[in-house]
């Protein structure tokens, strides 16, 4: 056990060496251990988002032809850190008639939800918090107490702007939660296990190739959870000024903003995780960083797209984003999962170039059908809404009326 | 005393504690608070016996759907409360001694039981309990049949949700 093979286990033996040297029984030890872990893992990730506002920014600012942040340090890289001690020294504003508990309790929740994901993210083989044996129940369990943050915000406030931006998040996230799971039960079936490490280990093909449809609905369901653009109805600025969070300030606004940015580098790293084989790369097994530089990798490709969609598409109305989840999604993924679990079982028996092909085939037969279906409602929709009747004269010439 | 017992007390006082205020509390929207702190309390026994499925089940089920679906409903039911009303019942006192007795006549038949004293064993860590749960919940000389019975029940709600949220004045 070397710094180089197993760096956290490592440091964990030697300061239980120490704590156990202080005097302190084994058992005190351990958890004082599990909750210095937790508290390191919690304020690494936090720290680390520093540096995504300002890789956004940045980026954003690129894709929309300007130049970002580029005043504070060498790219303006010092920038968030500026914004950070503002943020800090901003007065708490409570609005009259808040639910003061609520109130409070929101943007806690918010950066809790998304945190506690990061104790199961494998970054590399054994650089992780725990091999969770639930490890994809509780990563759904962690994204409901992200949004009962939101909620209590919306509420909390006593303004009718952040209620409707909670009754949104409502409406959205719990929708999106539902072909979510179905299709998070696509790689699971393929693996035998919920435990996250267990399935970065099980792909071979990584599971995107076997199921793009799944990871498909997996990532588009992700970013509506993360609720940005193009699916940032609960703070859609136009309509309901900044949603549910517009009677915050200060640290209690930058907390939300902290969470959200969180949360999009973190669905970035599940995405990876769980479809794009995590760490598995050459040489991964044996050297962790390696491992961890291969998830690096690939979560930077999964955020770069997520940043893309989020500078490049306009925001969805409300009724489009549910019409999207529940006529589109939900059924796909059902027929997804059974399709999928009856194609991998019957070639289950064949070698690995067969089953991946079959699975490959089956996802292409369900894509055409879908765009098929999809083609024939777009004909519905479009069919004229106004038809001019018998009496109504057309003129011969529309060059006539026009002028 | 354990570490682990210490950790078990402090939660079991919690989610006792917010079970009290759920009923005790004025505004509802803070009981709905209360009773998620109180799930989240039993959760985390599960967790410390053992038992992580059940701990993340219950946060997904009791959190993540029932006390949303609570919120939303004290969201839609607002001042049904008003402060000036006592929250007792008149009788209070006779329910209070009713549930009392039957707390105590509880613990006093459960006491006569063996497994009362027994000290909890760990579980054998090469088991997988989600593999042998699984395995009972599909298995014919298991529990096969209410599962089945169960998801049956479901999927009636299921139908007759979508049957009442239908708008039958179109048709």
């Amino acid at each position: 056990m070397t710094f180089w093979t197993d760096p956290i286990g490592l440091l964990d033996a030697w300061l239980f060496a120490v704590l156990t040297g202080w005097g302190l029984p084994a058992d005190v030890s351990r958890i004082i251990l599990y909750i210095l872990g937790g508290f390191v893992l919690a304020t690494g990730a936090m720290v680390f988002t520093v540096f995504l506002i300002w890789l956004e920014r940045k980026l954003i600012g690129r894709f929309q032809d300007r130049f970002g942040p580029n005043r504070v340090g060498p790219f303006g890289i010092f920038q968030t850190v500026a914004d950070m001690l503002k943020i800090f020294t901003k007065e708490f504003i409570t609005p009259d008639g808040a639910d003061l508990i609520p109130y409070n309790l929101a943007p806690i929740l918010s950066v809790a939800g998304v945190l506690f994901v990061w104790a199961v993210l494998p970054f590399a083989i054994n650089m992780l918090g725990v091999n969770l044996n639930v490890g994809v129940l509780y990563v759904v369990a962690a994204g409901a107490i992200g949004e009962l943050g939101m909620i209590l915000a919306g509420w909390g406030s006593n303004n009718k702007f952040a209620l409707i931006g909670a009754f949104r998040a409502i409406g959205q996230m719990i929708s999106y939660e539902v072909p979510m799971i179905l299709t998070l039960l696509v790689p699971v079936m393929f693996t035998g296990s919920m435990g996250l490490n267990d399935i970065v280990k099980a792909q071979n093909p990584w599971f995107v190739v076997v199921a793009p449809l799944a990871a498909f609905i997996f990532f588009i369901s992700q970013v509506a959870e993360n609720a940005r653009a193009p699916f940032d109805l609960t703070e859609a600025e136009s309509e309901l000024v900044a949603g549910f969070n517009i009677e915050y300030s200060g640290l209690k606004f930058g907390m939300f903003y902290v969470a959200e940015f969180l949360h999009a580098f973190t669905i970035s790293v599940l995405f990876a995780v769980i479809f794009l084989g995590g760490w598995l790369g050459p040489g991964a097994e044996k050297y962790p960083w390696l491992g961890l530089l291969y998830t690096m990798i690939k979560t930077t490709v999964v955020f770069f797209t997520i940043l893309l969609m989020r500078a490049g598409l306009p925001r969805f109305r409300i009724d489009q984003v549910m019409d999207l989840n529940w006529k589109l999604f939900t059924p796909l993924a059902i027929g997804i999962l059974i399709v999928t679990a009856v194609v991998d079982k019957s070639l289950a028996l064949f070698t690995p170039t067969i089953r991946v092909l079959g699975l490959l085939a089956a996802n292409l037969v369900m894509l055409l059908v879908t765009l098929r279906f999809l083609k024939i409602f777009a004909q519905k929709k479009r069919r004229p809404l106004v038809v001019p009747s018998a009496s109504t004269e057309l003129p011969d010439d529309i060059s006539e009326v026009l002028l | 005393m354990t570490a682990v017992q210490i950790v078990f007390l402090a939660v079991a006082a919690l989610t006792l504690a917010a079970a009290v205020m759920v009923v005790s509390l004025r505004r509802m929207m803070q009981s709905a608070l209360a009773l998620i702190l109180a799930l989240v309390g039993v959760a985390v026994i599960f967790a410390l016996l053992g038992s992580g499925f059940f701990a993340v089940s219950q946060v997904v089920v009791y959190i993540g759907a029932i006390a949303i679906l609570i919120i939303f409903a004290v969201m839609l039911t607002q001042n049904s409360m008003s402060p000036e009303h006592s929250q007792m019942n008149p009788g209070f006192l006779y329910a209070a001694l009713g549930s009392a007795l039957l707390f105590s006549s509880l613990v006093f038949i459960l006491s006569m039981w063996v497994g009362f004293y027994a000290i909890p064993v760990n579980l054998d860590p090469s088991v997988d309990t989600i593999t042998v749960l699984g395995l009972s919940l599909t298995d014919p000389q298991g529990f096969a049949l209410p599962f089945e019975i169960v998801s049956v029940l479901l999927l009636a709600a299921l139908i007759g949700g979508i049957y009442i949220a239908r708008d039958h004045h179109r048709d």
